[in-house]
This record gives structure tokens, C-alpha cells and sequence, in this order.
């Protein structure tokens, strides 16, 4: 498990690496940083102060090196526009994004793994088309679109729900549901198909030859075993989402990253963009490295060599 | 002294749907099991031997549909039992040992909680006690450091101590009744032969019924006490193990005897027997005999009604055949 351990966190950090110098070199992909943060106005020597002033002028592998240096502390430099310390306007953010992915995960899950059990004890059943009408309309509709309709009925036609903003528990339903809607199909997909391999396997038979309830034999036996590749797409998922989420928070005006980003991009806020690319991009390496170790938690064939 | 009857089937029929047509891979099967005896079933592969032996269990796919006249364990009538009923006496009263060591455990869970399991379902015994029996049941399969055992997971363990594992799992709760599926199929040879002795011993130790279902007839001589031969989803003939190596009555049994080298008697460079022609199709109904169409001492008799399983040959030995076994000499 040790080493097992230790060999995934190598590469973790290796892929942590490699991100953050593609992040970085976004900067130059978009033409000269200093050139576009003088504006259309600038003279020749204010281009050229401005890239004094930052530090574009020195060799890339020194700046790399530098910013680097200083992001493994947590100083990613200041907003360009907010003329704020970045690491603290990301932070003040980060929760809200963090809560509304997580309040989505759960809805989606909550909803899928049900649904994929039900659809695979009784394939071709009435629940199991049902299922799969719902895969097949999540799957198609935009999430933006599926956001707009929510708000619509939801928040104008029926009054229930709050339309915009992150003050209370309310403001996050729709947007949860939106967020979440978007990896349901796929999640109960995969449950599905777990579940149908699964109970057909041999040590579903042994252990109802043993007589054990089903409910056990299910919950148990079967589930265990499914639910491994499902964790795996979660944790991938929920990385996206945390992407995504920068549709779903403009829609719903929600002060969360996603917006942040949104904004920034508008800006012009390279330290801004990047610290956030970077921030996300850590995040979804963080969350595979999580299901790889609850994986190899819930498989000892991973676990014990 | 008379045998205690354990298990007592008649008339065992499955039926599986298909799109060409009502299959029927087990027809109207009787046999008993009495205590501390071994049954073989015998026969080849797709002959009906498995399913007959998931019937009993009331372990059948969905689709197939299960009819019985008798089937009795000890006193109970198992064909009034609902799902429910009938798990209290799965892994409890009954057991089952499986053909696919490899596959047959559960890979997310170790051995100690996959062997309790039965007895704590089953109510038997709290956890230490269930502990302390599966020890000792290990060491008795002959697996060493028993206890270290219970706390690893089935990947650990080669094909053979996993089906020592099966085996220990079956007798968990104290059956009267195991059923072995071809347990030694998926084992190398030089396991095959410790697998059965195992089961042989343990079988005369506890005093259970065992049925032993395989297509080895080398394994049959050597543990069964009774042996049923079937064919095509019927049993074409049945006896004591005795009656049907000496004096084999149905030209199939024959047929199957004579595929088996015996050293010594059988000449060397000689040709074995082989049995021509394939198993016929079990969709649909079939008049008369099963096996008509290989056997070479059929006649207009043989397919025009249906062969029942006659006892013309003593209480202890019976046959599927229209030909008296005199009729049948070459």
C-alpha cells in the first residue's frame, strides 16, 4: 500500500509540474503580455516600462522559475485590476465554487447510483427506460439551456427558488442541480453496466448459495465491485464541474471562482487567469489522486501486492 | 439397517425460453441422496448436470422455470418454501461448492469475512465463534498458518486453496447436504486428486450427503457409492458405483466406459472407443430415446413413445434402454 502510495503521489506531483508551466506559458500564447496590458493607447516606452516593470523582459525559464517559486507559497501576484494580492481574492472565492461542486457531485450521485442499481436488476424494465431516457436527454440538453429552463419555472413562473446570488442555501438548488445534471447520465451509465457485469459473476452465485439476503448480496457483494470505475468518473467529473461551474455561476451570478474566472478573462487579469487555471488544475489532480487511493481502498487486488 | 434419507428429487424439469423454441435441458430427473453417501452425476458437458444441480438449489437463471414433483431435504418439502424460506436453508442445510475456484470469491473481501458470512446470516454463531470454526475447518482442508489466512483477500491464494477455501465455506454451517460442481476441473491435475480425497474424507468425517457432479468417470470409481448417467437432460441410468463399472447396462454408459484407457487391459496401440454423432437438440419436445440417433443398436422401437427408467435389472441398479442388457451384447 506503501509504495503503492508513494508512486501515485510521484506522478501527481510530475503532472502538477507539467501544468504549471503550460499555465505559465499561457501567458505568451495570447501575443506580448506587455503589449496587451498597455492598451492601444501606449507609446513604445510605456510598452517597454510596463515590461521592465513586471519582469517580462527577463529570460522565460527565470520567470517560470520565479513565479513558480513564489506560487509554492502562495503568492501569485497581484490582480491587475483589483490591484489585490491574487491568493486572496482566489481564496475569499474558492469556498463558494467548492460548495456548489460539492452540492452538485452529491445530487448527481445521490440520483445515478439508484437509478443504475434499479436499471440493472431489472434490465429492460420500465425503470430502466426510464433511466435511460433520462441519460439520453441529460446527455444532449446544454447545461446552459437546462440552467435557463430551471430558472425560468423554477425561479419566475413558480416563485419557489431564489434566481440569482450565493447568500443562503437556496441559491445553490438550482445551480446544484444544473452543475450536477451534467455527469448524472454518464455516473448511472457506468453503474449500470458495473452492476450488470457484476451479477453475473461467480461470487454473486457463491454468495447466494450461502443463503445471504439479498439486500447483502447486492448492497455488498455486487455494489462494492461496481461502484470502482463510477468513483474514478466522479472524481473526474467534479474536476470538470469546477470548470463548468464558470457557466453555471455566470448564469447564476454566483461570487464563486467560475465567475472570477469569467471576469478576469475579460480583464485582461494574466495573474488572475493563471493563478486560477493552476488553482483548478492542482484541484483536479488532488480529486484523481483521491479516487485512486479510495479505489485502491475498496479493491485489495490494488491494495496488497 | 436403514440408510436416512437426506435428499429425495422426482420428476425435476427445467425449462429455459428461447427465441427458437422451449429449451429443456433437465427432464424429469429422480434420484435420492441418504446420509454420509456419494452420488455422482455424470455425463457430459451441456447434459443438464449443472442446472440439475441449481434447480435444487433454486439457484437457476431468471428466465428458466423449475418443476418438480418431489423435492424433499430431510423433512422439508422445499417446493412450498418461498425465496426467503429457501435462503434459510441455502449455506446452512445445504451448501455448494463451485467449478470455478479463480472466480467463485469475492475479490473485495478477505477470506475470514467471506467464510463467517454463512454462520452469521444463519444465525449459528456470533463472530469469535464463527472465527474459531473457520480455523479450524481451514486447518482441517490443509491450509497452514490458518489464522494469518483469514486475514487475506482470495488474489492471494492459488486456484487450489481457493477451492480448499470453497469447500471449508461449504461445510461453515454443517449441511447435510453438499453439492460439488465439477470441483476439480479447474485444477491442475495433481490437485485434482487432493481435492477429492479432501472431499471423500470430509464427507465420511461429518457424516453428509455429497453429489458430485462431473464428467471424470476416473473420479466417479474412486468416491461415489451411487452413480447416475446422464444424457440429453435425462438420467439414462443409475445404480450403485459397483453395479455400473462391472456391469455398465445403457450402450451410453457403455459408450463412456469405453472412452477410458484401462492399464493393463486396454491394448497398447489399440483405438479407444469414441461415441459418433453430437448431443441432439434439447428444443422442443423429443419422443422416445435421447440417444437413438447415436446408438447403434436402435431401432423403430427406440423413437417411436417414450423410454421410462426401468428396474428390470434389481432395486439397486436402473436403465433407460427399450433392449434388455442380454439384447445389447455386440
Amino acid at each position: 500500500m506503501f509504495t503503492y502510495l508513494l508512486r501515485r503521489l510521484g506522478v501527481a506531483v510530475l503532472v502538477a509540474l507539467t501544468v504549471s508551466l503550460i499555465t505559465f506559458s499561457m501567458i505568451y500564447l495570447s501575443g506580448d503580455p506587455a503589449v496587451a496590458l498597455a492598451g492601444e493607447a501606449a507609446t513604445e516606452e510605456d510598452i517597454e516600462s510596463i515590461r521592465t516593470y513586471y519582469g517580462y523582459d527577463r529570460p522565460i525559464l527565470v520567470q517560470y522559475g520565479d513565479w513558480l517559486f513564489k506560487a509554492l507559497q502562495g503568492d501569485f501576484g497581484q490582480s491587475h485590476y483589483l490591484k489585490q494580492p491574487v491568493a486572496l481574492v482566489i481564496f475569499e472565492r474558492l469556498p463558494t465554487t467548492m460548495m456548489l461542486g460539492l452540492c452538485a457531485l452529491v445530487f448527481a450521485l445521490v440520483l445515478s447510483i439508484p437509478l443504475g442499481v434499479l436499471a440493472a436488476i431489472r434490465p429492460n424494465s420500465l425503470i430502466d427506460r426510464t433511466a435511460l431516457t433520462i441519460a439520453v436527454i441529460g446527455q444532449a440538453m446544454p447545461s446552459f439551456w437546462f440552467a435557463l429552463t430551471l430558472m425560468l419555472w423554477f425561479g419566475i413562473v413558480w416563485r419557489l427558488l431564489p434566481i440569482t446570488g450565493s447568500d443562503s442555501w437556496a441559491n445553490f438548488v438550482m445551480p446544484s442541480i444544473a452543475l450536477g445534471y451534467y455527469i448524472t447520465p454518464a455516473a448511472m451509465r457506468l453503474t449500470r453496466a458495473g452492476m450488470l457485469e457484476v451479477l453475473s459473476a461467480d461470487y454473486i452465485r457463491t454468495a447466494r448459495a450461502k443463503g445471504l439476503r439479498s439486500v447483502t448480496v447486492l448492497f455488498k457483494h455486487a455494489l462494492r465491485n461496481a461502484i470502482l470505475p463510477v468513483i474514478s468518473l466522479a472524481a473526474v467529473q467534479f474536476g470538470f464541474m469546477l470548470g463548468g461551474s464558470i457557466v453555471i455561476e455566470t448564469i447564476f451570478a454566483i461570487n464563486g471562482l467560475g465567475f472570477l474566472a469569467w471576469e478576469s478573462i475579460q480583464r485582461a487579469d494574466l495573474p488572475m487567469m493563471q493563478a486560477i487555471v493552476l488553482v483548478l488544475s492542482v484541484f483536479y489532480i488532488l480529486l484523481t489522486l483521491l479516487a485512486d487511493m479510495l479505489n485502491a481502498w475498496l479493491d485489495p487486488r490494488i491494495r496488497v501486492a | 439397517m436403514a440408510a436416512e434419507r437426506i435428499l429425495e428429487v422426482e420428476g425435476l424439469s427445467v425449462a429455459i425460453p428461447t427465441p427458437s423454441g422451449m429449451l429443456h435441458p433437465v427432464q424429469n430427473v429422480k434420484f435420492h441422496v441418504d446420509r454420509g453417501e456419494t452420488v455422482a452425476i455424470v455425463g457430459e458437458s451441456g447434459c443438464g448436470k449443472s442446472l440439475t444441480s441449481l434447480a435444487i438449489m433454486n439457484l437457476l437463471p431468471h428466465r428458466a422455470m423449475r418443476s418438480a414433483d418431489r423435492l424433499v431435504l430431510d423433512d422439508t418439502d422445499m417446493l412450498r418454501l418461498g425465496e426467503r424460506q429457501m435462503s434459510d436453508i441455502r449455506g446452512n442445510r445445504m451448501s455448494m461448492i463451485f467449478q470455478e475456484p479463480m472466480t467463485s470469491l469475492n475479490p473485495a473481501y478477505t477470506i475470514g469475512d467471506q467464510l463467517t458470512e454463512g454462520p452469521r446470516r444463519h444465525g449459528q454463531s456470533g463472530m469469535s465463534e464463527a472465527r474459531d470454526r473457520a480455523v479450524w475447518l481451514l486447518e482441517k482442508v490443509g491450509i497452514t498458518a490458518a489464522t494469518n489466512r483469514l486475514r487475506q483477500y482470495p488474489h492471494q491464494l492459488s486456484g487450489g486453496l481457493r477451492q480448499r477455501v470453497m469447500i471449508a465455506m461449504a461445510l461453515m454451517c454443517g449441511p447435510d447436504l453438499i453439492i460439488a460442481d465439477e470441483p476439480t476441473t479447474a485444477l491442475d491435475v495433481t490437485i485434482q486428486a487432493q481435492i477429492l480425497h479432501l472431499l471423500a474424507e470430509l464427507q465420511r468425517e461429518f457424516r453428509t450427503g455429497l453429489i458430485l457432479i462431473t464428467h471424470d468417470l476416473g473420479v466417479v470409481a474412486r468416491v461415489a457409492d451411487r452413480v447416475a448417467v446422464m444424457y440429453a437432460g435425462q438420467i439414462v441410468e443409475e445404480g450403485t458405483a459397483h453395479r455400473i463399472f462391472t456391469t455398465p447396462s445403457h450402450p451410453y454408459t457403455r459408450g463412456l466406459l469405453d472412452c477410458i484407457p484401462i492399464p493393463g487391459k486396454t491394448a497398447r496401440g489399440s483405438h479407444l472407443g469414441s461415441i459418433p454423432g453430437i448431443v441432439p437438440s434439447l428444443i422442443g419436445e423429443m419422443p422416445g430415446c435421447h440417444f437413438a440417433e447415436r446408438c447403434r443398436h436402435a431401432t423403430g422401437r427406440c423413437t417411436s413413445r417414450p423410454v421410462g427408467l426401468g428396474d428390470g435389472l434389481g432395486p439397486d441398479h436402473r436403465v433407460r434402454c427399450v433392449f434388455s442388457p442380454e439384447e445389447l451384447q455386440p
